[in-house]
């Protein structure tokens, strides 16, 4: 039996929009009988792009997730469903029929992550059905992953073990965009972006030079980090929690350690950090 | 009917069209056979990079469909309604009064007697004509095809464009290492496999390739950036707006405040000098005039030494960053990208803009440009890709309908007198004008040193003009006088010949719809340029013909341009003269025979299969762009218009000297008192900056650079599917409103919030956006894009109107680069920002 996924790989997605925009070339204003109804102009995102900016001035980060149905094995959205409007293919899929969906708004409600859509015209829920279509036609892969140019986006059969999709997900760690939420998706995410910290070591009494090479540990929710600052000074630690205390230690040779802890509700940029020499 | 597949090439890439009952309802990047794709094989550092068997187009194509059916069409020919050509005119009107449809026989009719009428009267150069380039694609329909046929037929009075993406390297870098027949940008052969095998860190200073695409290569080179990116190469991004290459690559951000890029250039020289980390033997050996450059950097011809801390001064970017950033290109193998061909980049299109492109290739220079990793590369050309088989493309000579040796008659323009782009509205409106050079000067470095006077003696002013394809209203700068020049009565005719209505097209008096690419039969290959940028489909995966195929017929009443034009010429008797006798497939053909193409595959498959991969040939040699001169080695890469190459200076560059020029011989012989384009570069503070007597009132500096979601004007506005996307549009009460990015300082300041209507001014305008409040904005810089197509004026037809449409251009300056160097200066602008109230 196949597993169809769609696997993400945030930190290659440029945000170009491809899959947004072929996926609506897909779907607008075409009709594919018995898998779905046209999308119409305005409203849906069948394919979705979450622009996620983090941090300070001048250490920003910019990410993208891309945010299709996710295509869950434990789907709220077909628990939700009358009349088995919405159903899970063999493949995993799980489809909304355009026919059987009519009046079910509630549909739309049940899902966690937000990826179906309520059609006010036809008074049907819409989503994003993984291209089933194409598929059953012989086609390899979705409108959106044959678009992008990176190789964000794979798609494949986990079930098969020479995919390269399966093969990904052994060397990558992909998990469900919110796990939280216990649906076990077969579109899984790795490199969503967490909490970051970054600063520059500044030599208070030799400005003019970068401090380089100098090092920095962090440490706090169970986590013990080592790093250096490179060429420019600069460090930064990915992967943290949100809303947790850490500390950073900053060591260099000849000059007093400085200590500064420091809260996640944002990223956080400590700016420049000053060390005075040892006296 | 079922469903057929079409094969078309857009100005991004190539598509499969599937058409159902006559109508288009999707469009894929072409769906070709696997068997057609070889790909290529680049080892480096033990690993096989290869690209996958598919063509990543840019985003727009994928709306291309929604494009062709556009609410923005022009379906019919229109004629203004208070236009009456044997009555009153009401010029003043353009921009404001309504239009009404007219069968084509009348529109015709009209503009073939006032082309008649102007040409009786004034003489053929009263007629002009202006084109915007590349809102179709195929050579056959290309605007230097028909149109300029047909204008050469005519005996107008051309506009000379100018190079409006890459003004320093044009006007500056060609001075120091030649080049001129790239327009200033390098030499692009191999230099992928050169990054991929050699580079250690790139320093993408001015460029934001995953924006830009290569111009016209889709997004092929997305996949080369995450491969450097994988292999640990360092990225270095310097830019006041944190870019989206430097999002995805990540690596330093370096932000200087605008316009004093030079005096960090200038900095990082200063560092190598003093700290005895250049290539001195290279610059001993291949260049000329650096004993002359060394102590203006050391300061001894000022008195003012170029150190880090004087560069912090005028860049705001700390003197010990600067010096980190010099210490590291010279240890490491530096790769210097600056900007999307190498050259380009918006810091080439300011005020003294040339100083900034010189500069670029002088450090390279003191770095041994041309040894392995040490390039300038802009990541987005230089794939494995077969130079051997010639296709014609839009800028070749052999490329163009007007000028192709396929044709058996060529109407030649006997008119001398030239317009000049930027200045064409002060030329109609206050002339005379005058200016240095010849538009894009890719025959010779003197071609910079023409001297141009509009009008020209023994020659009318322009009366009638015909404008065709596009607008300049977002692209241009200074633009509201467009808005003036249109409504001069000095324009006695004005023809707008478009697919989509553009911010030009409703101050026309007669419109005609012309048709898509997709409705009309043509022929092209994705990337290709020819020209002046040679081999530019080295910056795709796969070089790949496009048999063009009529997908659907013409929507509503639209036409071919060509048919167009023919309709035109047969109504001035002359049609004959302007088809040579030929159907526009006769030309795909005759441009097929005449190519190599035939080499691969018989005409029949061709026209029937609709494309052809060209794969590169087993033994393929790669020849690294500039090693040649680095090794003092014969020029060996393909450039066919290098015209050394294979002459016994074959060695040498295109500078006088045929070496690069710290001190330029060839702006020495004919401007050695320039003191805006010295002959050695130097850092000039800039006349529209932060040291203006204007920055006490407006204090704010715009940045325009090149778009992401559109190309030109070409897509925005026609395309309503790309306003879903909020780095392109913001949807906010009903209308798609263009993004202006401000640092959350500048806005706290006005008490602006991102999604708040804002209102960009300065004394030559003001232009409507919606406030983005982000951190990857330098202070004192507002970032909003080049490009908006919708000029969108709260009054129509008064160019003082505000603009709600975003067209930023109105607040861009339309001084020159310097004295002698007409290029344009968008980023050298102060503007205020003030939350817009209605």
């Amino acid at each position: 039996m196949a597993r169809f996924s769609i696997l993400v790989d945030v930190a290659k997605c440029n945000g170009c929009y491809n899959c947004f925009l072929s996926c609506r070339d897909e779907y607008y204003g075409n009709d594919y009988p018995s898998y779905s109804a046209a999308q119409p102009l305005n409203g849906q995102f069948w394919m979705q792009l979450v622009e996620i900016e983090r941090g300070v001035y001048p250490k920003p980060k910019l990410s993208y997730i891309p945010k299709p149905c996710m295509h869950c094995e434990n789907a709220p959205c077909i628990d939700a469903a009358k009349d088995g409007a919405v159903y899970r293919r063999d493949d995993g899929i799980v489809m909304i029929d355009p026919e059987k969906s009519k009046g079910q708004k509630e549909i739309v409600n049940a899902c966690p992550y937000r990826v179906i859509y309520w059609n006010e015209e036809q008074e049907i829920a819409q989503k994003c059905t993984m291209c089933a279509h194409r598929l059953d036609e012989g086609e390899k892969m979705p409108r959106c992953v044959e678009s992008c140019p990176t190789g964000a986006l794979l798609f494949g059969d986990l079930d098969d073990p020479e995919s390269e999709v399966a093969k990904l997900a052994a060397r990558l760690n992909f998990e469900d965009l919110k796990p939280e939420f216990n649906t076990g998706s077969l579109v899984k995410y790795a490199g969503v972006p967490k909490r970051f910290v970054a600063g520059e070591v500044v030599y208070r009494d030799n400005q003019g030079e970068c401090a380089a090479g100098v090092r920095v540990s962090l440490s706090g929710g169970g986590l013990n980090l080592e790093t250096k600052t490179d060429v420019f000074g600069d460090f930064e630690f990915e992967g943290l929690d949100r809303n947790r205390t850490y500390k950073v230690l900053v060591r260099a040779d000849r000059y007093q350690q400085c200590e500064i802890e420091f809260n996640t509700p944002k990223d956080v940029n400590l700016g420049e950090i000053l060390l005075d020499p040892q006296k | 009917m079922g469903e057929r597949v079409f094969t078309n090439c857009t100005n991004a890439g190539p598509v499969s069209v599937y058409v159902k009952d006559g109508k288009v309802t999707r469009m894929r990047p072409l769906v070709a056979e696997e068997g057609d794709f070889k790909p290529w094989t680049i080892e480096a550092g033990g690993k096989k990079y290869s690209p996958p068997k598919k063509f990543a187009v840019a985003p727009y194509v994928h709306a291309d469909r929604r494009r062709l059916y556009s609410d923005e069409r022009i379906r019919y020919p229109m004629k203004r309604v208070d236009f009456d050509p044997n009555g009153e005119r009401n010029p003043q009107n353009r921009g404001k009064s309504p239009y009404q449809r007219i069968s084509w026989d009348e529109a015709l009719d009209i503009v073939s007697s006032e082309i008649k009428r102007v040409t009786e009267k004034y003489g053929s150069s009263a007629i002009t004509g202006l084109t915007s380039s590349h809102h179709n694609w195929g050579i056959v329909g290309y605007k230097m095809g028909p149109f300029a046929r047909f204008m050469n037929m005519l005996g107008y009075t051309p506009v000379l464009d100018n190079p409006d993406s890459w003004e320093g390297w044009h006007w500056g870098a060609t001075h120091s290492y030649g080049f001129y027949w790239r327009l200033g940008m390098p030499e692009p052969y191999d230099m992928l496999e050169d990054a991929l095998q050699n580079a250690e860190m790139i320093v993408l200073w001015s460029n934001d390739p995953d924006t830009t695409r290569g111009t016209y290569t889709g997004q092929d080179s997305a996949l080369w950036r995450q491969w450097l990116k994988e292999k640990g190469v360092e990225m270095v991004f310097i830019d006041p707006f944190h870019n989206f290459t430097a999002a995805v690559m990540e690596g330093k951000w370096i932000a200087p405040r605008m316009g004093t890029d030079t005096a960090m250039a200038m900095a990082i020289a200063y560092v190598w000098i003093t700290e005895d980390l250049y290539d001195k033997e290279y610059v001993k050996d291949r260049t000329i005039g650096f004993e002359e450059f060394k102590p203006y950097v050391l300061g001894e011809t000022d008195g003012l030494p170029k150190t880090p801390e004087w560069a912090e001064q005028e860049s705001g970017v700390k003197a010990r960053v600067i010096r980190a950033l010099a210490r590291e290109w010279a240890a490491k193998r530096t790769v210097l990208s600056g900007g999307a061909r190498g050259g380009e980049g918006g810091a080439c299109r300011t005020a003294f803009g040339t100083e900034w492109a010189r500069m670029m290739v002088l450090l390279q220079a003191m770095q041994g440009l041309g040894k392995p990793g040490r390039s300038i590369w802009g990541t987005t050309m230089g794939a494995p890709s077969d130079t051997k088989t010639w296709f014609p493309a839009y800028a070749d000579p052999q490329g163009r309908v007007a000028t192709s040796s396929v044709a058996n008659h060529l109407p030649v323009n006997q008119t001398k007198q030239r317009l000049w782009r930027l200045t064409l509205p002060d030329a109609v409106l206050n002339p005379p004008v005058s200016w240095y050079g010849e538009g894009f000067c890719g025959q010779s470095l003197e071609q910079q040193f023409t001297h141009f006077e509009y009008p020209m003696e023994g020659y009318s002013e322009v009366k009638l003009f015909y404008r065709y394809g596009g607008s300049f209203m977002g692209t241009m700068s200074d633009t509201s006088k467009w808005v003036r020049m249109y409504q001069s009565p000095k324009l006695e005719f004005v023809v707008n010949q478009d697919i989509w209505y553009n911010s030009e097209t409703r101050m026309a008096d007669i419109i005609l719809p012309a048709c898509s690419n997709f409705e009309r039969d043509d022929v092209g290959e994705w990337g290709a340029c020819g020209g002046y940028t040679c081999h530019a489909s080295s910056g795709c995966n796969f070089r790949i013909v496009v048999r063009q195929q009529k997908c659907i017929e013409p929507l509503w009443e639209s036409k071919s341009d060509y048919e167009i034009f023919t309709l035109l010429a047969e109504r001035l008797g002359r049609k004959e003269e302007f088809t040579d006798g030929k159907t526009e497939m006769d030309w795909i053909r005759a441009f097929f025979d005449a190519s190599d193409l035939g080499e691969h595959i018989s005409w029949e498959e061709f026209d029937q299969k609709g494309y052809c991969i060209i794969n590169i040939d087993d033994d393929y040699k790669s020849t690294p762009s500039l090693r040649w001169f680095a090794e003092g080695r014969e020029c060996d890469t393909p450039d066919p218009n290098n015209p050394k190459r294979g002459t016994i200076k074959a060695k040498e560059l295109g500078t006088y000297s045929g070496k690069i020029e710290f001190a330029s011989e060839s702006l020495k012989s004919k401007f050695p008192d320039d003191e805006e384009r010295p002959v050695v570069p130097r850092y000039i503070e800039s006349w529209e900056g932060h040291h203006s007597e204007l920055y006490k009132r407006y204090s704010l500096q715009l940045l325009s650079p090149h778009p992401r979601f559109t190309f030109h004007c070409h897509y925005d506005k026609h395309t309503d599917w790309l306003d879903d996307i909020p780095t392109h549009r913001i949807k906010k009460d009903g209308y798609a409103w263009w993004p202006a990015r401000l640092n959350p300082a500048d806005a706290a300041a006005r008490n602006i919030q991102t999604g708040d209507i804002v209102r960009l001014y300065n004394d030559r305008g003001s232009v409507l956006c919606a406030a983005v409040v982000t951190q990857r904005v330098r202070v004192g810089v507002i970032h909003s894009y080049a490009s908006s197509a919708k000029y969108d004026p709260l009054i129509p037809g008064d160019a003082d109107s505000p603009d709600k449409g975003g067209c930023v251009n109105i607040l861009t300056p339309s001084r020159m680069v310097s004295r002698n160097a007409p290029g344009m200066t968008p980023n050298s602008c102060l503007i205020e920002i003030e939350k817009w109230e209605g």
